[in-house]
């Protein structure tokens, strides 16, 4: 049986006069990967915030660990680790002295050799005693998540934890999450704009839009991964969707643009489709699903 | 949570570059006042005594060290005020401009403590700073200047101490000296809570001492009713040790004001920190 460890119902937060979370509802069970997602300005931060109570919501309730979080607050984020956007630290100190105030603060003592360990964990091994203000935004993310993880918190917050970090940083920070999931068994709340890391890191999600949540289950079901939109390019594109539904009259064929066709497929029909054009004298120059969280999303927001 | 907030806070102030300019800034001023002394402190004191010297007589070294450590304390306890705003109006404001605030406020610790661990950490500082005054003020200026009986030139006329009665009145002066400078720093607190940048509450504490100095200082009725509220009216109380008699219920007086000041400027800087949404 899932057992809940965030239970966010009805939360509203104003800003003057300006509604930035109108209806968020959400539930994270122990053990998920939870993405959040939503566009830019949907809210996402401000709700993050709330559960860490940055920001005072106006309305609704979180409780977390079962607690509601007016109440209980100390108890609480004693027991989670979080990045909000981007890890400050205090620049003119180590990246050891910085975990060592964030620790001594967390509820939970570390040690000398923790902190070792934890630095060699996010791969900052050897550069404990470097100051801060030399590291890259890449390092001070990763030293984020030394520090989010040094009390051994279960439940891990990371808004945007990969914004501003180059391609190879976004690598590293999402295989550290995975990690997280895989060999300590945490709970890690995700908030993203960005669909790929949701898809790829995510086992449940919700998507919020203008303040309010729009949808919420497991990304598998959400996404359907059955279906794929399979996008061809071929060499006469107006010809091939006359064949094609001709020849399979229930599949959903749009030209896109030049020599573009969109096919939605299941995923056991793409062989047969490929086979089947080749056979029929086109010449393929490309086909490829396309992601199909992209359309749920665009559609989920459009609504 | 408190006490280790409080020993980070430590961490923090020791680290910091700035937390040096405050006691640097002091011993060059210092310095450059003693030189002027050296070269030509005899002039000064002349302009100081020539009114008298038709009915007294000066005789010995009126020059001394006991002297030249109020004329220090007058001239910079007008300064020193910055000094303190310069690190304490950083404490809360600097963690919102650097985003730290952010990871502290997520932290089990209340934003209470965050705030009190902060005033304890900027009380150490600016009692480090009055003790570092203290220091060169009485040891290094006796030690150059020499000791001797001391000669105060105030309101009431010409008051002279002899050298035996002089230490406690400077050790019970920097206390109520302390006092006022907390004050200053408890200021610089409160207005670091309303702000997300450094300059803005060093810029403001120091504006309101200005002003409020300005107040004090104009002698019109209207403020006469407020002038003795202020906090920068009893910032120069210490004065009062070299009074004879010592005035000792105004001392009790500005002590009562300064200690509700600072109370009140706390419970400000607690109130506004719990309420405010950390959106850096």
């Amino acid at each position: 049986m899932n057992e809940p460890i965030i239970e966010v119902k009805n939360l509203s937060k104003k800003f003057g006069s300006f509604e930035a979370v109108k209806d968020v509802s959400f539930t994270v069970n122990k053990g998920d990967v939870f993405g959040f997602l939503g566009p830019n300005g949907a809210g996402k931060s401000t709700t993050i915030r709330c559960l860490l109570s940055l920001i005072a919501p106006n309305g609704g309730s979180i409780a977390i660990f079962g607690n509601q979080l007016g109440g209980q607050r100390s108890q609480i984020m004693s027991n989670i680790g979080s990045i909000i956007e981007k890890p400050d630290f205090y620049r003119y100190l180590s990246a050891e002295k910085n975990l060592e105030i964030f620790a001594r603060i967390s509820g939970r003592d570390s040690t000398k050799m923790e902190i070792q360990e934890m630095l060699e964990f996010v791969g900052l091994q050897g550069r404990g005693k470097d100051k801060v203000k030399g590291f890259s935004h890449g390092m001070k993310q990763r030293l984020g998540i030394a520090q989010t993880l040094l009390h051994k918190p279960d439940l891990i917050i990371l808004d945007e934890p990969t914004t501003g970090l180059d391609p190879q940083g976004i690598i590293e920070v999402r295989n550290l999450i995975l990690r997280l999931k895989t060999e300590q068994n945490k709970t890690v709340v995700l908030s993203s704009h960005q669909l790929s890391e949701i898809e790829i890191i995510a086992n449940r999600m919700v998507i919020i839009n203008k303040g309010k949540s729009v949808i919420e289950g497991s990304v598998e079901a959400l996404v359907n991964e059955q279906e794929l939109l399979l996008q061809i390019d071929l060499s006469d594109a107006l010809q091939a969707i006359d064949v094609l539904v001709q020849e399979y009259p229930n599949l959903v064929v749009k030209h896109l643009y030049g020599s573009m066709i969109e096919v939605a497929v299941e995923k056991d029909m793409v062989p047969r489709i490929n086979y089947f054009l080749v056979n029929k004298g086109f010449e393929i120059s490309s086909l490829e699903p396309k992601r199909k969280l992209e359309d749920f999303f665009m559609k989920i927001i459009q609504e | 949570m408190l006490l280790k907030n409080t020993y980070n806070e430590f961490i923090k102030i020791i680290a910091k570059p700035r937390s040096y300019i405050g006691l640097g800034v002091l011993t060059a001023l210092i310095l450059v006042i003693l030189f002027a002394m050296k070269a030509d402190g005899t002039s000064y004191i002349s302009f100081v005594t020539a009114s008298f010297e038709q009915t007294l007589s000066f005789n010995g070294n009126i020059l001394n060290g006991n002297l030249i450590a109020f004329i220090i304390l007058q001239m910079l306890i007008v300064h020193i005020p910055l000094l303190v705003a310069l690190v304490t109006g950083d404490l809360i404001s600097g963690e919102a401009a650097m985003g730290t605030i952010r990871m502290l406020a997520t932290k089990p610790i209340s934003r209470t403590n965050i705030v009190l661990s902060k005033f304890i950490a900027g009380a150490v500082y600016t009692l480090i700073l009055t003790l570092w005054l203290a220091f060169l003020a009485l040891a290094v200026v006796k030690w150059m200047f020499g000791s001797g009986d001391m000669i105060v030139l105030n309101s009431s006329g010409l008051v002279i101490l002899q050298e035996s009665d002089i230490l406690w009145r400077y050790a019970y002066s920097f206390i109520v000296a302390y006092l006022a400078l907390l004050t200053v720093s408890s200021l610089s607190i409160c207005l670091s809570a309303f702000a997300d940048n450094s300059i803005g509450p060093i810029v403001s504490t120091m504006g309101i001492i200005i002003l409020f100095t300005i107040i004090g200082s104009l002698d019109v009725t209207v403020f006469d009713s407020v002038k003795k509220f202020l906090f920068t009216t009893h910032m120069a109380s210490w004065r009062s040790f070299f009074e004879d008699p010592i005035a000792i219920k105004e001392i009790w007086q500005s002590i009562i004001i300064l200690v509700v000041h600072n109370i009140l400027l706390v419970t400000i800087a607690v109130v506004k920190f719990n309420k405010k949404d950390i959106t850096s």
